[in-house]
């Protein structure tokens, strides 16, 4: 089975071609600004280069930082109207209370609260008010906007009032779309309404996005199937990214450190991937990445996903070498993409930590007589203080004292020797386009979400019912059966409702049928 | 000290002084400081008064959230629940109330009294029953020092309201507090019996929303300029740093509804020098090489070593760089019958004598 794997982030748009499980060819090409042409030329180089039949290609999986930029750049968001069911709770802080002024001004500010949402135990807060609902539709009417995001108390553990109001909404308003909270993130009211309201501006530019990609694949000769990564590390179909722009956020770090473990064929390790500017560190365990505890802000606005623990340093290949040998420092101001003009190896004459590698024989580009002349003195003193800072994070991350190994993947892993600490570094083949491999063999997964009676079955049967379901429903959507686990059991009990409910969420993955 | 008016700054250190003096607990004061700072945008003053400024007749309540951090997070206040309770305190009492006081300075009860005091406009007192944080409410100076259980108020945000008009102790309160709370839905604002203005002045820990402002404004500064705030905690905020070091392991369990742990370091300087944290959702005890060198009721307080930033308990893990920092307590947490509600044995550590932090 052919693969194609395509990582589109900011300064490059990496492709992978795959055969099973064998990386066959790969490309870095520069992004451009229009993202789609890139995409397209990366799929042609590694295309042409492998001679594969392009109706052989089973599948395309891209991973973009597209809609995370959007927001951190503010471009291309649309007016949107939050609407919050909870009064009389809730009133004290409205949606977006706490987004940075610009953000907040751009998608335009307009929300209204509403009557309804759930208590903790399932009993409702208040009745929804069809005529109060019937008002709100009005003024977004008046005010021409077509995305809605809908959000209510208690929402994921009771999606009845979300859907409620979203079927009352819509009679009103036939155009827009609708963003549910409860489709999108977990308790925690706040966060969970920012990320749907992000969702909501973000549904226009899905849209286009993604028929934009479907285009740049059919330009290219390829009618494979389409998936876009998400944060979790697994796919998600055209028709779903169109719906959920909002959860490709952060799959960027997931596919570098899943195509790292993939890449190494180690399934606990400590990941460092070094760009241009900064350098990332996460950790593995069982071949997926550790999540973040804390509160995720993107783009300023504070959000709960499930994110990876990352921990970044501004140091990259690109980065300012300053000082002297007894008091050096290395980045955080970066050349960036202007290495190739700006280091010393290029001619340039901006001392940069790549220039450094190479005078120090760690690798071997550019022009190396250039930097013949640098001090020795300096040379060490700048490798060392390079070792160093990596050093501390890695300690950041490791999970215990327990020697563990550490895989260096991306364009400045020529910056870290063959030791960091008392821990042996692993540069696996294909470093360079480890998010491309990782968005390559992202997997596929079956969730089930269900609130079941207790009266009527145990609370094991229930779960083992629920389980099953969700294996059947990750291998109708394309995972190989033997390859499936459940990765994810989550409970609530709805207590005070008839028949002793409780809600189920069981999300199982498998591997993409053809991947061994 | 004068009274003075909170401003937006001011907020944000407060906050992060909250947090440093929660001891690793207390819980987020995010929400909270959300509700104060829309406040302060809307042109409410809320104005901090010395204990000096009391007279002995005056009236003070503590207010404070009541329920499941969760659903706080989930089904915000409507905003005037402790109000509310406040309120029917007065009416019940047929007295008025002139000041609020924080019943808990560490983590998110000391900004509840901030918003209320913007809604009834009385000005909050510069102190708190606990100089710190605590997991249970007798553990407020105020309880060890015998204040009276009644009358009390429970309010949410449908406007119910109940008035707890006789109980026995504090321990029924706190009993019938919580059930209500619980049908309530989980969240809601709870208003304690009135204080005397020459009981608050003899009792309360004093000055403590400056002490948390100024730490939070200590550390935010050495940031700003790229000064180390561990050396500004110590030289401006009477902080003592015990120790500096990487940890090792982190055990954790949880007992009869307390989060309780061990967390092992070693030293950045001597990898031979190694100290251990024992955790019930505040850090209690420090041992450094096998000796305990400072315990409950004085403060232990986890900074992260390079931005001063406190860590709670529940985000500890292997391979940070910490540093552990102590702030002696208050001299009322000191006495025989404080130290029998807050002193080492209290917590179950039989073999720890508390030994006062030198001031």
């Amino acid at each position: 089975m052919f693969r194609i794997g395509v990582d589109v982030g900011g300064t490059n748009t990496d492709a992978v071609l795959m055969e099973d499980s064998k990386v066959l060819e790969s490309c870095k090409t520069p992004t451009t600004a229009d993202v789609m042409s890139g995409v397209r030329n990366a799929l042609n180089t590694v295309l042409q280069s492998s001679g594969v039949d392009r109706g052989t290609v089973d599948a395309v999986m891209i991973g973009t930082t597209h809609f995370t930029n959007a927001v951190v750049q503010r471009r291309h968001l649309a007016q949107t109207a939050a609407v919050r069911l909870g009064l009389p709770a809730t009133a004290s802080l409205v949606p977006m209370v706490d987004w940075p002024e610009d953000l907040r001004d751009l998608v335009g500010n307009h929300y209204a609260l509403a009557h309804g949402g759930h208590e903790f135990d399932g009993r409702k807060i208040s009745e929804i008010d069809v005529d109060e609902l019937k008002r709100i539709a009005g003024d977004i009417a008046a005010k021409g906007i077509k995305a809605v995001a809908i959000s209510a108390v208690f929402s994921p553990v009771n999606t009845e009032m979300e859907q409620e109001a979203k079927a009352i909404l819509e009679k009103e308003l036939p155009e827009a779309h609708f963003s549910l909270s409860s489709d999108i993130g977990r308790v925690g009211l706040l966060e969970r309404e920012n990320a749907t309201i992000m969702n909501a501006c973000l549904r226009d530019l899905s849209d286009s996005t993604i028929t934009a990609f479907k285009e740049a694949l059919s330009e290219a000769g390829l009618s494979a199937a389409f998936y876009l990564t998400q944060n979790d590390g697994t796919l998600m179909s055209e028709a779903l990214a169109r719906r959920f722009p909002v959860l490709t956020f952060a799959s960027g770090s997931t596919n570098s450190m899943r195509g790292a473990a993939f890449l190494s064929g180690l399934k606990d390790a400590v990941v460092i991937d070094i760009g241009g500017t900064t350098t990332d560190v996460g950790a593995l365990q069982k071949g997926f990445p550790r999540q973040a505890g804390v509160a995720v802000e993107i783009g300023g606005v504070r959000t709960n996903f499930r994110m990876p623990d990352v921990f970044s340093i501004g140091l990259g290949g690109g980065s300012h070498v300053l000082g002297t040998a007894s008091d050096i420092q290395v980045g955080p101001q970066s050349v960036g993409y202007r290495l190739t003009e700006d280091a010393l190896i290029f001619g340039g004459s901006t001392l940069t930590a790549s220039d450094i590698a190479i005078a120090a024989g760690m690798a071997d580009f550019g022009d190396a007589s250039k930097v013949s002349g640098l001090p020795t003195e300096l040379i060490e003193a700048s490798v060392s203080r390079m070792q160093e800072m990596l050093s501390v994070v890695v300690e950041r991350m490791r999970l215990s004292p327990e020697p563990i190994p550490v895989i260096v993947v991306g364009g400045g892993s020529i910056l870290v020797k063959d030791q960091i600490g008392d821990l042996p570094v692993k540069r696996p083949e294909n470093h360079a386009v480890a998010n491309a491999v990782g968005a390559a063999i992202a997997q596929i997964s079956g969730e089930i979400d269900r609130v079941y009676a207790l009266t009527e079955q145990t609370r094991d049967n229930v779960l083992n019912e629920a389980k099953a379901e969700a294996i059947e429903k990750a291998v109708e959507a394309g995972a190989k059966r033997d390859t499936v686990e459940i990765v994810d059991v989550e409970d609530v009990p709805l207590a005070y409702l008839p028949g002793n409910a409780t809600r189920v969420r069981v999300k199982a993955v498998g591997d993409l049928d053809g991947l061994s | 000290m004068a009274s003075r008016k909170l401003d937006e700054q001011q907020l944000d250190d407060l906050a992060v002084g909250a947090a440093i003096l929660g001891t690793g607990g207390g819980g987020n004061p995010y929400i909270g400081k959300l509700r104060v700072r829309e406040l302060l945008r809307q042109g409410k003053d809320i104005e901090i008064i010395p204990l000096e400024a009391l007279g002995d007749d005056d009236l003070v309540v503590s207010v404070g959230g009541i329920g499941a951090p969760v659903v706080g997070i989930e089904k915000l206040e409507r905003g005037d629940e402790c109000f509310q309770a406040l309120k029917a305190i007065e009416q019940e009492t047929g007295k008025t109330i002139s000041a609020l006081i924080p019943a808990e300075i560490g983590g998110s009860n000391s900004m509840e009294p901030l918003i209320t005091a913007a809604q009834a406009g009385i000005p909050v007192v510069d102190g708190d029953g606990m100089g710190r944080a605590f997991p249970e409410i007798q553990m407020m100076t105020f309880f060890i020092y015998g204040h009276s259980p009644q009358p009390a108020a429970i309010a949410d945000e449908k406007g119910n309201v109940v008035v707890f008009r006789k109980v026995q102790d504090m321990y029924w309160l706190e009993r019938f507090a919580r059930t209500i709370a619980v049908d309530m839905g989980a969240a809601a604002g709870f208003a304690d019996p009135p204080m005397r203005g020459d009981f608050i002045k003899r009792y309360a820990i004093p000055e403590t929303l400056t002490q948390a402002t100024n730490l939070g404004r200590c550390v935010r500064l050495a940031n700003e300029e790229n000064r180390n705030p561990l050396d500004a905690i110590q030289t401006e905020a009477g902080g003592q740093l015990q120790f500096r070091g990487k940890i090792t392991d982190v055990r954790r369990e949880l007992k009869g509804g307390f989060a309780v742990g061990r967390v092992k370091l070693e030293s950045l300087e001597n990898p031979n020098d190694l100290a251990e944290i024992d955790i019930q959702n505040e850090n209690l005890i420090l041992r450094c090489n096998g000796t305990v060198t400072v315990s409950v009721p004085d403060l232990i307080i986890v900074l992260n070593v390079d931005s001063g930033e406190p860590i709670t308990t529940e985000v500890l893990r292997y391979g940070m760089r910490v540093a552990v920092m102590a702030f002696p307590c208050h001299r009322l947490l000191r006495t025989e019958a404080a130290l029998k509600v807050v002193g080492p044995k209290a917590f179950g550590y039989a073999d720890v004598n508390y030994q006062p932090l030198a001031n």
